[in-house]
Parts: C-alpha cells; sequence; structure tokens
C-alpha cells in the first residue's frame, strides 16, 4: 500500500510526512520526524507519556492514527519553551525535583500545561486527577504535584 | 563571579545537571537513537510456560524480503551447566539461556528466535515464519506447586536434600540458640504470610541500538543500570573482546533493580553482526511485563518471642521466594534483612529458592528484603498488641544501635536506627487524631546498601571550570549530587561543574547502579580526585608565588598565602590558574578508581494512615510520613525523590499490584491498565524526615538512600488496615477484592 502525504502544523511550523495507514501518531513523531521528545511506555494509551496537543485537547499521540493530524494542529514538548526560554512549568520542575529518570516528564508537562489552560486555580485534588493518566513511577508524584501548584500560582500572579 | 564568595552545596537543592534536557525533551533515551542504515530486530517469544525445543526452522524467516538476520541459540556462546561462569550476582550459564532459550523454554515469553528486518513489521512477520517444534511439558509456577513431590522439574541436574528438586538454593542467618530463645519467651506469635511477583513497572520499556563495524567493533547504545555489566554479559554471550565494546549508557527511563541484567543488548549485537546493519531493538510493555523482572512471589512463617516487658528473646523466619525460570531470587534480602532493626540474641532464618516456569527474576528495589520486613513487621505488631505496647515502643525497646551484632555478620558502627524511632513518635502524624474507618499503622526496614567498584576522571577546563566524568548510570539524580561535592570542595558556583556519564571505554569500571551505591562510591572517587586537584592548584600557585605548597592555602575558588608569614600575594583563581596551566606543568586534572568500602547499611521508620471504603472494599492511603537516616543529605530534593519513590512503590505493592495467571500459565495482566501501579490521583502527600547520622566512613558521611524507603512500606500498609478495620490480612496485595471477601467473613478470627 502507498505511504500517505500528511499535512499538518506542528508547534506551530507548518510539517508533511509520509506514513503508513497504520503508523500513530507518536511513530510519525519519533521515526519520521525526529520528535522524540515524545515517549512509547505502554502503546496503549495507559501511561501518558507520549501525551501531546491536538487543537488544543490533551490526547495520548500512541492512540492517534498519524494520518489523523491532516489539517490539524500538534503541539508537542519540543515546542513548549520558547526562544530559548523554559516556561513556569518546566522551570518549577526542575526548582522542585520534580523529575527523577525524566521518561514521563514530557508527557507530565505537556498534561500539566493543558490542565492550567482549563483551570488555573487548580485544587491539589484536581491536579491529582487530572495528571491520573500520567504514569510515574519514580517519585510518587508528591514533588510534581507542588511543581504544578507553584507554577500555576506564578502565572495567576504574572497575568493582570 | 566574586571568587571570595563562600560556596557551600551540599545540602543545597541545586538544579540537576541534566534537567533542562529532561524538561524540554531533548535527552536521549535508548529507544530515541538512530543511526544511518538501521533495522529493525523483534523477538521470537514461547507461548508455553514449559517446553523442549525439539528443532527451530528458520528458512521461511530468512527468505523473506527485508529479513537481513535470524539467529537462534545456536548463535548465543554456550555456558554449559556443569560449570558456573559468575558475573557479580549473576550465573554466566542462566544468562545465556535466558536470553535465548537454549535445551528448554522455560516461560511464556521466553526469546527462542530473533530476526532483523529493514522494519519493524517486516521483523514481526518473519517472527511468524519461524518454526519451532516444541515438545510441550508440565509446568508449574506457584512455590507450592514448584514444590510438590510430582513437580515438574526445570533443571533436572539439580538436587536438594538428594532429590531433583526446584529448589535451587538455600540460605541460612544464625545467631544464638534459637530454641533455648523460644523457651524463655513468655509470648510467642507465629504466623505465615504469601506475596504476589511485582514487577518494578519502570516506564520505559528495555531497548537499545548496537553497530557492528566490519572489523569486529561494537558499539551499543542501551538503557541500563550498568553500561559495563551491558558490556561484559554482552562479550560472553557474543564472543567479541571487552576492548572491542563501547557501551554508552543512554538516559534510563527507570530501573528499580530490573535494568542490571541485559536481554536484547546480546541479541542486537548478534543480529547486528550477521547483518552488518546497525540493529534496534525496543521492547513492547507486553513484553517487558511477559519476560522481564519481576521479583518474587513468596511465602514465609515467622515466629517471634518476647518476654512480657516487651524484650524480643527469639526470632525465626522461613522465606520461600520465586526465583522464576532460573536459580538467583533474592533470599539473601529476606533471610539477612528482615530482623536486623532488632538486637535479638537468638535468630535463626531460613531462605530457600525455588525455581518455578515464570520470567527469571530481577533485582527491585532492596530485593528480598521487603518481603520478610512484610512479615516480620507485621507480627512485630501483633506482639505489640498482645503486650499491650505501643509498637514503636516495642521497636525502640529492641533496637539495634552502635554495637549491636547482626545475625548476618557485622557489629554497627554509630547508627541512626534510634533516631528514627524517635522521630517517628515525636512526629504530629503518630498523635493525630483519626476518624471512622481509618487506621494507623506503623513499620521499619533495613537494607544492607553497598560500596564497590567506582571511577571518576575530574578535569579543569582551559577557561577554570569543571568536567566530572563518573561511570554509573545516573537515575535519580546523583549528577546534581555529585555537582553540589564537587563544587563544594572547590569552593566554586555548582553550575561550573559539569558532570556525565562516560562510556566503558573513557572512564574506569564502575559496578551497577544498584544497591544504593552510586552516590556512596562515586563521591569517594570523586572527592579524592578533586582534593589531588586541589593539591596540584596549591602547588602550581607556591610555584608562581615562589613559596612553599604548604604555605598555600585553598579556599572560596582561589589559592591564597595560608598566613600573613607566607608573604603577600592576591589570590590566584581557579580560572587565572587554569589559564595558566600550561606553562606551569601541563593540564590539570586527576583519576581516581577505587573499590569503595564502608559502605553502612541504612534504616527507616514508616508511619501510614489509611481509610476503608467498606462498599467497595478500597483501602486508600491517606497520609505517609517516611523518616529514615540518610547518613547526609547531599541533596535534599532527590533524597526526598527516593522516599516518596519508594513508598509508592511499596503502596502499590501492599495494595494492587500482582502478576495474574491464566489457567494455561501465562501472565493474564501484561499491561499497565490491568497491572496495577499508583496514579497521581491514589496517593497523599508523602512526608519525608531526614534523620542525618553521618556514615563514619565515607568523607561526606553519605548512606545509600535509594533502597531502604521500599522495605517497610507493605507492613506499614498491611498494620494501618488492621488497626482501621480489626482484621488482618496475610497475603498481598489488599485489594478491593480481598478487603470485600474480609469485609465478609464472619467474626471469627479476632480472638486467635
Amino acid at each position: 500500500m502507498p505511504k500517505l502525504h500528511v499535512t499538518t502544523t506542528i508547534n506551530g511550523e507548518p510539517m508533511e510526512f509520509l506514513c503508513e495507514p497504520d503508523n500513530t501518531m507518536l511513530d510519525a513523531l519519533r521515526n519520521d520526524l525526529g520528535l522524540t521528545g515524545s515517549k512509547e511506555g505502554c502503546a496503549t494509551g495507559d501511561c501518558g507519556a507520549c501525551s501531546i496537543m491536538l487543537d488544543g485537547r490533551l490526547v495520548c499521540s500512541c492512540l492517534m492514527l498519524a494520518a489523523e493530524a491532516e489539517g490539524h494542529e500538534i503541539g508537542t514538548i519540543e515546542g513548549m519553551s520558547q526562544g530559548g526560554r523554559l516556561n513556569s512549568l518546566q522551570q518549577k520542575f526542575l526548582e522542585q525535583a520534580a523529575l527523577q529518570c525524566g521518561i514521563c516528564t514530557s508527557g507530565m508537562l505537556i498534561a500539566s500545561e493543558a490542565l492550567l489552560k482549563k483551570n488555573p486555580n487548580p485544587s491539589e485534588q484536581e491536579v491529582r486527577f487530572w495528571l491520573a493518566g500520567n504514569l510515574c513511577r519514580c517519585t510518587g508524584y508528591d514533588k510534581i504535584v507542588r511543581a504544578v501548584l507553584e507554577a500555576a500560582a506564578e502565572l495567576r500572579e504574572a497575568r493582570p | 563571579m566574586n571568587a571570595f564568595t563562600p560556596n557551600k552545596w551540599i545540602g543545597q537543592r541545586t538544579i540537576r545537571p541534566d534537567g533542562v534536557d529532561k524538561v524540554t525533551g531533548r535527552a536521549a533515551f535508548a529507544a530515541d537513537t538512530t543511526m544511518p542504515g538501521m533495522i529493525w530486530g523483534k523477538i521470537l517469544r514461547s507461548p508455553h510456560p514449559h517446553a523442549r525445543i525439539r528443532k527451530i526452522d528458520t528458512s521461511k524467516a530468512e527468505q523473506l524480503p527485508g529479513v537481513k538476520a535470524v539467529i537462534t541459540a545456536r548463535d548465543v556462546v554456550d555456558f554449559p551447566l556443569d560449570k558456573s561462569v559468575m558475573l557479580g550476582i549473576q550465573d554466566m550459564r542462566w544468562m545465556c539461556r535466558n536470553v535465548m532459550a537454549r535445551e528448554n523454554a522455560l516461560f511464556p515469553g521466553h526469546p527462542v528466535a530473533a530476526v532483523a528486518a529493514t522494519t519493524e513489521a517486516i521483523a514481526a512477520q518473519a517472527c511468524a515464519l519461524i518454526d519451532v517444534d516444541y515438545e510441550v511439558l508440565p509446568w508449574s509456577i506457584e512455590i507450592d506447586d514448584a514444590l510438590k513431590p510430582d513437580a515438574p522439574i526445570l533443571h533436572e541436574f539439580n538436587t536438594f536434600e538428594d532429590k531433583p528438586s526446584n529448589i535451587t538454593g538455600k540460605q541460612e542467618v544464625k545467631k544464638g540458640d534459637i530454641a533455648a530463645g523460644f523457651a524463655k519467651a513468655e509470648v510467642i506469635v507465629e504466623r505465615s504470610f504469601a506475596t504476589r511477583p511485582v514487577h518494578q513497572g519502570y516506564i520505559e520499556p528495555h531497548a537499545c541500538l548496537v553497530s557492528v563495524t566490519a572489523d569486529g567493533k561494537a558499539t551499543i547504545w542501551s538503557s541500563s543500570q550498568g553500561q559495563f555489566m551491558v558490556r561484559a554479559m554482552t562479550a560472553y554471550l557474543s564472543g567479541i573482546p571487552q576492548s572491542d565494546i563501547r557501551a554508552i549508557p543512554a538516559e534510563i527511563g527507570g530501573g528499580f533493580g530490573g535494568k542490571t541484567i541485559v536481554y536484547l543488548e546480546p541479541l542486537a549485537t548478534l543480529l547486528a553482526k550477521k547483518s552488518g546493519r546497525p540493529v534496534k531493538m525496543v521492547m513492547t510493555r507486553e513484553e517487558v511485563m511477559r519476560a522481564t523482572g519481576p521479583t518474587s512471589g513468596s511465602k514465609s512463617t515467622v515466629k517471634m518471642g518476647a518476654m512480657k516487658d516487651g524484650t524480643i528473646v527469639a526470632a525465626q523466619g522461613t522465606f520461600y521466594l520465586q526465583a522464576g525460570a532460573f536459580p538467583g531470587s533474592p533470599i539473601r534480602g529476606a533471610v539477612g534483612c528482615s530482623f536486623t532493626p532488632y538486637d535479638i540474641p537468638n535468630v535463626l532464618s531460613t531462605g530457600y529458592d525455588v525455581c518455578s516456569n515464570r520470567s527469571k527474576v530481577a533485582a527491585y528495589r532492596a530485593p528480598g528484603a521487603p518481603i520478610g520486613a512484610y512479615a516480620v513487621e507485621c507480627v512485630l505488631d501483633e506482639l505489640a498488641e498482645a503486650l499491650k505496647i505501643d509498637p514503636l515502643e516495642l521497636r525502640l525497646k529492641n533496637a539495634a544501635k552502635e554495637g549491636t551484632k547482626a545475625a548476618f555478620g557485622p557489629t554497627f558502627p554509630r547508627i541512626g536506627f534510634v533516631e528514627t524511632l524517635q522521630a517517628a513518635k515525636g512526629h504530629p502524624h503518630y498523635s493525630a487524631p483519626l476518624g471512622k474507618l481509618q487506621g494507623r499503622g506503623v513499620a521499619s526496614g533495613f537494607w544492607f546498601n553497598a560500596g564497590g567498584e567506582s571511577s571518576a576522571q575530574v578535569n579543569i577546563t582551559e577557561d577554570g571550570n569543571v568536567v566530572v566524568t563518573t561511570g554509573h548510570p545516573d537515575i535519580g539524580g546523583s549528577r546534581a549530587a555529585i555537582a553540589n561535592i564537587c563544587a563544594e570542595l572547590l569552593g566554586i558556583d555548582y553550575r561550573r561543574v559539569s558532570v556525565i556519564i562516560g562510556d566503558t571505554q573513557t572512564v574506569g569500571f564502575s559496578n551497577l547502579t544498584g544497591g544504593s551505591r552510586v552516590l556512596f562510591a562515586s563521591s569517594m572517587v570523586v572527592t579524592q580526585a578533586t582534593e589531588t586537584i586541589i593539591g596540584t592548584l596549591r602547588e602550581r600557585a607556591a610555584k608562581i608565588w615562589e613559596i612553599d605548597p604548604e604555605a598555600v592555602k585553598w579556599e572560596n575558588g582561589a589559592a591564597h598565602p595560608a598566613s600573613p608569614n607566607a608573604g603577600q600575594f592576591a589570590p590566584l583563581t581557579l580560572a587565572e590558574l587554569a589559564s595558566k596551566a600550561n606553562a606551569m606543568g601541563g593540564p590539570i586534572g586527576a583519576g581516581v578508581q577505587l573499590n569503595t568500602q564502608g559502605a553502612e547499611g541504612g534504616f527507616g521508620t514508616h508511619i501510614c494512615d489509611v481509610e476503608v471504603d467498606v462498599e467497595l472494599g478500597i483501602a486508600r492511603v491517606i497520609r505517609y510520613t517516611a523518616v529514615q537516616d540518610v547518613g547526609r543529605a547531599i541533596h535534599p530534593g532527590y533524597v526526598e525523590g527516593q522516599l516518596q519513590g519508594g513508598v509508592a512503590q511499596g503502596i502499590g505493592w501492599a495494595l494492587n499490584e500482582e502478576y495474574i495467571y491464566t489457567r494455561d500459565g501465562k501472565v493474564d495482566n501484561p499491561g499497565f491498565l490491568d497491572y496495577r501501579m499508583p496514579v497521581c490521583s491514589d496517593l497523599p502527600m508523602i512526608d519525608c524526615v531526614l534523620v542525618e547520622v553521618p556514615n563514619p566512613k565515607h568523607p561526606q558521611g553519605v548512606k545509600g538512600v535509594g533502597e531502604v524507603p521500599l522495605v517497610p512500606v507493605l507492613s506499614a500498609v498491611a498494620n494501618a488496615i488492621h488497626n482501621a478495620l480489626g482484621k488482618r490480612f496475610y497475603s498481598l496485595p489488599m485489594s478491593p477484592p480481598k478487603v470485600l471477601e474480609k469485609l465478609d467473613a464472619p467474626v471469627q478470627q479476632a480472638a486467635e
């Protein structure tokens, strides 16, 4: 079967790629586009390490076909820091020691950013339930939750 | 920067050197690496729990367009069964058969062949074309089944008590006279316990990329807890000399012990050699769950006797641990650690290593110790109840301290176990009120900790900054701690110290990241190397000033005259001395290689609160405090991270995680949906109390901290559930169906 041609936008840049019909978006990102920041932990949508944004909505890229990116806007971890500067969440993750091995970190950051866009003032419980789809085996989540709450507070302060 | 600012970094929560790469998606894990001309490897795995392999026909697979190489056990170097060849704690006879089944396939998921092809899809298609002629054999998975008189024997050459047996090892730790001890005891509690196999659960599946060039030189990028282990095992199993294998440690996405052995690297190396192409192999989650790790399931019996005043006089434990397909379950941890927090005059602790048709166990955070502590610390709870003594008070009364001789051998130097108990007892958590259907449990734990081989090279750059290369993969933040120590010794900003993990051909031999050894061992060699460099810097300054090196001191990143008598000289900073290095004798740097000694064991005491939903049978941990003697917290953030991560894994083990098998002997829950690890909404914040009793045998007082925090958790949770419900669980996990069953059972055991 011939490959499919996909035209899409990734991290604000127009992109084109070829894919097999059964390739996932995660395959395309990692193997064809060189965007290996999104990780494969399970390929079944259980671990969240492959989290990306699709038209502003949080999705597992392992559960999305690459061909479905046609005409849509994708956001990945590689697009999170702008102009070489870390955003508040990235900075708080570093300050709070909210990562150990780092394999879940991309997905955690993408999911956390999606939360704060929706809810700039989440409670601890809201953070915990929102991030329940992102597995971390190293940290026990404590410092991740703290980093997200701190970043939220900082972002609220920065807003007029 | 101001060279006279005091630079005290030990104990500071600095930003980890690898942090920015990890929050921007740039950190290169093994599966992120590619090479020109790269092809993909896939493994064909046995569907049977136990089968003799009569014949393997790979001809159809080899003819499939796109297939570049096919290998079977014939391609792997054989280690005959009659002669043991040890590499660390691993026996190469088992490793060679674990990476590729030789005579028999011993568990569902056991590799029988591997293929490399131009795409993953073609490789998978080729695996399906391999024809394996199996003679299916009877099998057993559970310990009780493997010990039955008519149980199928996995390794026929093995005998126990002069009969062929699945018991492939026994270990005993003794102290005093156990019979006399129990004869004297006024109160005795004896109980039996069972735990299920649980997986380490790292989020990153095993992965590697291997290139073997036409002149036979191999380069391996892989996710492991030890690039030197990868090199040595691959050399053994492929026949390539170690000097021709460069094993490059990729960032590792979690290991917890499970990446201390190889699965893919030797196969990818053989496929790369045969095909002439770089080969990438990445496991699926299902392969990880079926064929790697987990740790042992267990059954154990613990009996403890005490005087009415709470003095424990005798303790006996018998621990059976599932090894899986090959010998090597962590009986040492169960036997050696379980009673060690306590000063007990009469101890007998025995462990049995039991093979069965399940994947070979791999190390899991304090291997064996949580299993032993689960039994011992639950019995202690019952003993405290019987004696009407506060459970922490009972532990305090019997606590090991400086001078206590542990049953497994050593006599303790200054240790901080008592301090952990006192801190727990005085913690507001311990006296906080509990609500309805809530309960509180406590438990303690011990882990040996390890030292061993470590190497480091510290170099001063031409512009006066520092590069430190060590040889242990960094999982939990060891690079950050090394930067803190090196910067403090040199008296410079920690951001001027770059810490990297070298590959096997650029840094000296360094043992696995395991046994909680990494910071203990690597900070010892980094300290020695940095001190050598400071000596050189003082000599260089002395030469410039034309005074005696003894008259020069190093302070806040610069050489100073040691006293006014030495003369009046403006300080020479690290940058100034570095710029003059070549004129004054050459580049500045030092390498140190040591077999480090003096890694003292670690102790922790935990407090856990649970609330039980009696409608759904869900036990939730609602508050948790982990107290641990950490020696010295070089980077408190990552020390707390170790405690919090260990506690989370223990809560999973206690409440939900387990391998479930189908009737035909296969793992029925090989994915994260059904193998239920704790998610963010399952857990509360995990409070940490870092007790710092410095290790007298380490320059900074460091003790290993990574494994202790898993040891007490299973029993702390079990004791809390008992406290909440008045009912005790003697098997894990305490999952909703089991809790409901217990709640529905008539109340009859209370007076037992």
